[in-house]
């Protein structure tokens, strides 16, 4: 087992240092040089020749890279242009925000897709199972901000008023006014997430209901609760758990919509900001969090299904 | 004295499967009855519903299968009445069943003895502590050392024949009155299947059961069954007691299975049954055999024979069982394949040969982190001559099949060299293209060897487009190959689903052919198909060998095959040959002590055979960590001492064609008593086959 | 399958739809997509304009019959780009193995490592947002998934006996990769297609509403709802219209691809 964790962690840290190149690779050497970008297709040659000095884009590529490595990883991420802030003070604040979005989604989704989920799969074929697979059918067909903007229309609407439109209120300035700030993104997100994770759970369980080691149960004379209880759940669950780590992915893609339709300020908002103000130093950190947020999550679930496996726990 | 009730007993059993195209009739109006503590031995091909009946006793039929007619009486009950709650408190306790697959019997993430503690907590409603104390004993009765601590194991820590105890172990748990065993040793080894035989042999004794005993394997059939019914295309056409049924069937359908088994005495088989199965959606109007009998009168077709009484105990489904009782079993026409007079000559050397494969990379072995490799195929040297079969023999693992792939150039060896020499100059031949048109491959399953996005025209005809065989020429040219493997020209437009296993394998030969190869690797060419197959393709492939004068490797772990076909035979064990020799003196003394395991470990049709028991303890080591000196050494019954673990075996010459790799002196093995001992004879002997095929 | 069949059907009646619709949208629209009527802004469905108009007065209908057809071009454009790198990098990495295809998975986990959302950003902030950028960069997004899937699936084909059986013939590699693995790996490429033309067609949609992909004039569907997005209040109706038919689209295509799937066999 710790020769598999230890091949694992060799793998992350070249995965990481690949999305590192690919996030250099994307911004520096794609047509339209960093500079081009920040100061537009306008800039007069000698304004980017300065621009370029300054920032030290005219070093080769190789030496550019190992710079912005370097100074990552000493917590040297610079200052954003447009904001004229530190980076590090701006994506703490929002990675905090989003992070507690983040958090409420996948915890509805945890306590509701994964049993119902469950249900679907043991009534297979039942209407109940019918009604649930269209569900999600929808769930994972209508885009984030579609939901976003329809739940704002419904519920926040001047006439119907039980949501603000959008915005963020901290904790302290009052408990309720945090939910009811949270509620929609929450919810929209949870939508999204909640249609993905009962369909894999469903057909996790599926899978496993017809595996040939549950018919020796059922052949055992087990009963029916038993044969569901102590075979299939705990082969079915044992990917389910893991896949909700997995699930960050398709949180991540859709937090930055979600966050740009209720004007929620976390780290989706700051991405599609950087984006729109060309803010290299900027963009090029938050993407690096994000992804590396990403892949630890990866990570941590290979562990957790390796340790639930016995296969892979004991070889 | 009253008669005993039987524990099972089945009438006018008919099942059948809902398809889109109308249901299939998988069994209809199979009656049979099994006595207490009598092993039934189930007997039948694919297709013959077989399993489906092993089902149907337990209830657990699959979704679509309906049970349309009959009745089961268990112990006087009837089955069918059962509500779900009494079936459940019936299975597992009272009636149990083997799988086939032990491996995904089994839960992954429970424990070996929390599985087979779990049918006494169900049951017995047994505390966890005891039920796991009582697992012990039961893991101790199916033989296996070490109970405790194997039963804190996981399924997947453990060999085959290992999870099958396992799976033995459960089903024996509550003492059931019966036990259904449905195919529970095929996928093991011929060795572990010995052992698994012996076991079941001695529960027999031990644990008053009765066993329905299911499989496709004639020869396991005859080794523990009392009693054996034939199921064919989903009715019983016989049932008689075992040393009957073998020796004086009554069923046309049996007469050909025993002639298509091929022997070990080399005597008897390998005649096949002409036809086909019928498919079970256009079933004849008769008698289901009719079509392929030759005992067919008018009568058979016009209605469903009724079950004749030959004896008190023995019933046949035929009209013509008088005649069929007479009938010698058919005549051995020789299949071993003749040699030419002017063929002599070496073909192919293989020196030294090693293929390893896997293990990490350098870096990681530096370090010793990683697996080391697999060593496949560890120094092997052998020579085929011209026009010769040679067999290459051993249990799965050994790398028979890799070292053939090594010998056609589809892996690289890792050291070594195999050299192909001119038939004229008895130069070696360097040229790769040349080489690879001379030297073709056919595999073991029919239903990968095909591609199946590609026609048999398009599969066939690339090869003769490789040799720059065009328009014309070609098309002339399939047929031909059709021709020669007995196919019908129409086949050519046929896609790889719509042929049978034979038709797909027969397929596949003609590919090989189609290049005029001199040298063929055939790997495990027949094993996955059914006997009656089996002895077509065999004969197909000898005849046609004979016409091409072409060399065969024979790849195969069955002896009796091998016996049939071979001239001479190579046994292999984890990587390295141990013997080598002619066909004759590899099945007689002198031996080297794994040859005498496997021809030991052989069922033979024939339930009143004698049987030497040479018994290998332990599993095959991992060819990743070869034991040292003798490989063969920790399973060895008859080992020397230290000299066996230390130093590795040389090549003693017993003759100028057999060689065996043993430290027990010659004439020692010369002493020991022959394993086969001729069977006591059957209704009609067949004509010795020529025995070395010398030129 | 008691409950699958109807997907399929279902499935492909809605696409069957939506396709012909969106591409006889230049003949069976009542006005052009970019016509203003400055007088008629915001209103509801009427006679005259059938499912209302947005907040420049044009016609709700033409601008969604028309935003079907950017929707098509970027789904299915997309995702032929993805084939057109996937395909031949996950044979290749499948089919030769060893340090090559250890290379070709590290940088594909990478790229798979980003959500796919993002790594499109990435491209588009390097390129510049314009519908075209947009294809670009989605499709890129898709090399590594569909290169994943082809590489599965030619590894399990690369040991199979039709293939032994070709490279013991001397088969040259191209051969065997696109004459006896590929056509066996096409029902696994058939059916993620499918499904990823929906999951392009979504991505193409949420660049739009970011301001990252289809620009004004144009009408696209993700576009329409962002513009409709300052108004949703006056007039639901800007965001229902394309909010719907997106949501329809994408709907029937995850029905089709799975029902292709059980149909097929295919997936990886």
């Amino acid at each position: 087992m710790t020769l598999y964790v230890l091949r694992r962690l060799a793998s992350i840290v070249v995965v990481l240092v690949l999305i590192s190149v690919i996030i250099f690779v994307a911004i520096h050497v794609l047509p339209g040089s960093a500079a081009t970008l920040i100061l537009g297709e306008y800039a007069t040659p000698d304004a980017l020749r300065t621009l370029e000095r300054q920032m030290g884009l005219d070093r080769p590529l190789l030496a550019q890279y190992g710079a912005w490595v370097g100074d990552v990883l000493t917590g040297r991420w610079g200052d954003s242009l447009a904001m004229k802030q530190p980076v590090a003070s701006v994506v703490a604040l929002r990675l905090k925000n989003s992070a507690t979005l983040a958090a409420a989604a996948l915890v509805i989704v945890g306590c509701v897709a994964i049993p119902l989920g469950t249900a679907a799969a043991l009534a297979r074929g039942s209407l109940l199972d019918l009604a649930i697979v269209t569900a999600t059918y929808v769930g994972i067909s209508v885009p984030e901000f579609v939901t976003g903007m329809g739940l704002l229309l419904v519920l926040a609407g001047p006439s119907v008023g039980w949501f603000p439109t959008g915005g963020y209120a901290d904790l302290s300035t009052g408990a309720l006014a945090w939910v009811r700030h949270l509620a929609l993104p929450t919810a929209t997100l949870a939508i999204v997430l909640m249609a993905h994770v009962v369909r894999q759970t469903r057909s996790g369980l599926a899978d496993v209901l017809g595996a040939p080691y549950i018919r020796t149960a059922r052949l055992k004379g087990a009963s029916e609760r038993r044969v569901i209880v102590r075979h299939a759940l705990r082969n079915g669950l044992v990917p389910t758990i893991t896949v909700l780590a997995l699930d960050l992915g398709y949180l991540m893609g859709g937090i930055v919509v979600v966050e740009e339709v209720f004007a929620y300020p976390g780290m989706g908002r700051l991405i599609i900001y950087a984006v729109q103000n060309r803010d290299v130093p900027l963009l090029q950190m938050c993407v690096l969090i994000v992804a590396a947020v990403y892949t630890l999550a990866n990570f941590a679930a290979d562990l957790l299904y390796a340790w639930l496996d016995p296969r892979i726990r004991y070889r | 004295m009253t008669p005993v009730p039987p524990v099972l007993d089945i009438y006018g059993l008919s099942v059948h499967f809902e398809t889109r195209d109308g249901p299939l009739h998988v069994l209809r109006d199979v009656s049979l009855s099994v006595s207490p503590q009598e092993t039934f031995g189930l007997a039948g091909e694919s297709g013959s519903g077989k399993t489906t009946l092993g089902y149907a006793i337990m209830r657990a039929l699959p979704g679509p299968a309906r049970l349309t007619a009959g009745e089961i009486r268990f112990e006087g009950e009837d089955l069918l009445a059962k509500g779900p709650d009494e079936l459940r408190r019936i299975r597992g306790r009272r009636i149990a069943m083997v799988y086939q697959d032990p491996r995904s019997a089994l839960n992954p993430t429970m424990t070996v003895g929390q599985q087979v503690g779990e049918v006494l907590e169900i049951h017995d409603r047994a505390a966890p502590r005891a039920a796991r104390a009582r697992a012990n004993e039961l893991l101790d009765l199916v033989g296996i050392a070490d109970p405790a601590g194997v039963a804190r194991r996981y399924p997947h820590q453990l060999s085959g024949g290992m999870q099958q105890r396992v799976v033995i172990a459960m089903a024996l748990a509550c003492g059931p009155s019966l036990l259904i065993m449905d195919e529970p040793t095929t996928g093991l080894d011929v060795t572990t299947q010995a052992r698994i035989l012996e076991l079941v042999a001695d529960l027999k004794r031990r644990v008053r059961a009765a066993i329905v005993y299911i499989s496709h394997d004639l020869a396991v059939i005859a080794q523990v069954s009392d009693r054996v019914g034939i199921l064919y295309a989903g009715e019983l056409v016989e049932t008689a007691p075992a040393a009957r049924l073998f020796r004086r069937p009554a069923h046309p359908y049996t007469l050909g299975l025993l002639g298509a088994l091929p022997d070990l005495d080399g005597l008897h088989g390998l005649t096949p049954i002409p036809g086909s199965l019928p498919a079970l959606t256009r079933l004849p109007h008769g008698c289901v055999f009719a079509p392929r009998c030759r005992f067919v009168e008018p009568a058979c077709e016009a209605e469903i024979p009724p079950v004749a009484r030959v004896t008190a105990d023995h019933e046949a489904k035929c009209l013509r069982w008088p005649v069929v009782l007479d009938a010698p079993l058919a005549p051995s026409v020789p299949a071993a394949p003749r040699r030419r007079a002017e063929s002599r000559g070496l073909m192919l050397i293989a020196e030294r040969l090693v293929r390893h494969h896997g293990g990490a990379g350098p870096i990681a072995r530096r370090l010793s982190l990683g697996p080391p490799p697999v060593r496949a195929v560890d120094g092997v040297s052998l020579e085929v001559q011209r026009d010769e079969v040679l067999a290459l023999v051993g249990e799965s693992g050994c790398g028979k099949s890799t070292l053939g792939r090594v010998i056609v150039r589809l892996l690289p060896p890792t050291a070594g060299a195999v050299r192909f020499l001119d038939r004229a100059s008895g130069a070696e031949v360097t040229d790769d293209a040349l080489v690879r048109r001379n030297a073709q491959i056919v595999f073991q399953h029919p239903d990968s060897s095909l591609n199946p996005m590609k026609r048999v025209g398009k599969t066939l005809g690339r090869p003769l487009a490789l040799l720059g065989i065009k328009g014309g020429q070609r098309g002339r040219r399939l047929r031909e190959l059709l021709r020669d493997v007995r196919l019908d020209a129409s086949y050519v437009d046929r896609l790889p689903r719509e042929l049978s296993g034979g038709e797909k394998q027969r397929v596949a030969i003609a590919r090989a052919l189609a290049m005029r190869p001199a040298f063929i690797v055939l790997d495990e060419p027949v094993s996955a198909l059914d006997v009656s197959t089996q002895a077509s393709i065999v004969r197909l492939l000898v005849d046609l060998r004979d016409t091409l004068g072409a060399s065969y490797l024979l790849i195969s772990h069955d002896l009796s095959l091998v016996r049939h076909v071979a001239h001479r035979v190579a046994v292999m064990y984890l990587g390295k040959l141990v013997e080598v020799g002619t066909v004759g003196e590899i099945f007689r003394p002198p031996s080297h002590p794994y040859t005498r395991a496997l021809l030991a470990a052989v069922p033979r049709p024939d339930p009143t055979a004698p049987r030497a028991a040479v018994r290998l303890e332990g599993a095959v080591p991992s060819p990743q960590h070869p034991p040292s000196g003798c490989r063969f050494h920790t399973r060895c019954p008859v080992k020397v001492g230290r000299i066996c673990e230390e130093v590795e075996p040389p090549f003693v010459r017993a003759s100028d064609t057999h060689q065996i790799a043993c430290h027990i002196p010659l004439d020692v093995l010369r002493r020991e008593a022959p394993v086969l001992v001729a069977a006591p004879a059957a209704g009609g002997l067949g004509v010795a086959p020529p025995e070395e095929g010398r030129s | 399958m008691s409950d699958r069949p109807p997907a399929l059907v279902i499935g492909s009646t809605i696409l069957a739809v939506m396709v012909a619709v969106s591409l006889l949208a230049p003949w069976i629209a009542p006005y052009a997509a970019t016509e203003q009527h400055i007088l008629k802004r915001l209103e509801r469905p009427s006679p005259a304009y059938l499912l209302g108009t947005d907040q420049y007065g044009r016609d709700l209908l033409s601008r969604t019959l028309m935003g079907g057809r950017t929707a098509l071009l970027l789904g299915v454009g997309a995702v032929l780009l993805g084939l057109a790198v996937g395909v031949p990098v996950g044979l290749a990495a499948g089919y030769f193995g060893g340090r090559a295809d250890d290379a070709i998975m590290r940088i594909v986990d990478a790229m798979l490592s980003f959500p796919s959302l993002l790594l499109a950003l990435l491209i588009i902030t390097a390129l510049g947002a314009s519908t075209a950028h947009a294809l670009a960069a989605i499709g890129i997004a898709n090399v590594p998934g569909i290169a994943r899937i082809v590489r599965g699936n030619t590894l399990a084909l690369r040991e199979a006996e039709f293939v032994l059986a070709a490279r013991a013939r001397g088969e040259g590699h191209v051969y065997v990769m696109f004459g006896e693995i590929l056509p066996n790996v096409l029902p696994a490429i058939v059916v993620e297609t499918t499904i990823r033309v929906g999951f392009a067609m979504l991505a193409a949609a949420s660049l739009s509403f970011l301001g990252l992909g289809v620009q004004p004039p144009t009408a696209d569907w993700g576009l329409m709802i962002r513009e409709a997005r300052q108004y949703v209040f006056l007039s639901p109706w800007p965001l229902v219209a394309p909010g719907v038919a997106l949501s329809l689209t994408i709907i029937g295509l995850n029905l089709f691809g799975d029902g292709l799937r059980d149909r097929l066999g295919g997936g990886s």
